[in-house]
């Protein structure tokens, strides 16, 4: 009985093995997760009991070894090479650490930022834009365009590049 | 016939402002089938979207 259920237990290593390394960065701290929440789960045979699904019992315990070994691993703060430094925006500054070129202030054009914003902040309608602007709905729907592309363009080559 | 791109991504913005009659609804759905750029530039602005209205919160 108690070998059966630790056969069973066994089976579903891949499975989990496969779900820790989704989760965590290294594959020796996944391996470790899967361990820890084996030898747990053997210990605590008893507290299964047939009540669920083993493999859903066995992925509760693994989620919390994950979170434990997530949170240990933050505690330790080993920056990623690279990643300790940001030194692709260096061009901006010269060599006495001075903006090469002094950035302007940011200006959508006035009113392409405004309905921008009384659309996706306030969220008015496209028709109390446009009395409140004074322009068409045509015009209205051009500059939100115009400005939910820049915005994602603007991320696009800035931040998930 | 297709719509190309550029067409599909103002109707998405759009979409947003004003209730796309079904003929462009249908269009939509074609070309994000074939179309993963769309899909995912239109699913980026939805996220936009989300982002922009929970600077209130």
């Amino acid at each position: 009985m108690a070998e059966d259920f630790k056969t069973q237990v066994e089976k579903l290593r891949p499975y989990l093995l496969r779900y820790a390394q989704l989760q965590l960065r290294s594959a020796e701290a996944a391996e470790d997760a899967v361990q820890e929440a084996l030898v747990a789960a053997l210990a605590g045979a008893s507290g299964f009991a047939g009540r669920s699904n083993l493999r859903t019992w066995l992925t509760g315990i693994l989620k919390h070894k994950i979170v434990d070994a997530i949170r240990k691993s933050s505690r330790e703060l080993q920056p990623l090479p690279g990643e300790d430094d940001a030194a692709e925006f260096d061009t901006l500054f010269d060599e006495r650490g001075h903006w090469s070129q002094a950035p302007d202030a940011w200006e959508l054009p006035e009113k392409t930022a405004q309905a921008f914003m009384m659309r996706e902040h306030l969220g008015l309608e496209t028709a109390e834009i446009c009395k409140e602007l004074a322009i068409t709905s045509t015009h209205c729907w051009v500059m939100l365009y115009r400005a939910r592309m820049a915005l994602r363009l603007c991320l696009q080559e800035s931040w998930f590049k | 016939m297709m719509l190309p791109c550029r067409e599909v991504m103002r109707k998405v913005s759009q979409g947003e402002d004003r209730s796309l009659a079904f003929g462009e609804r249908v269009a939509l759905r074609l070309h994000f089938a074939i179309c993963r750029g769309c899909r995912n530039a239109s699913a980026q602005l939805k996220f936009l979207r989300r982002a922009v209205r929970r600077l209130s919160e």
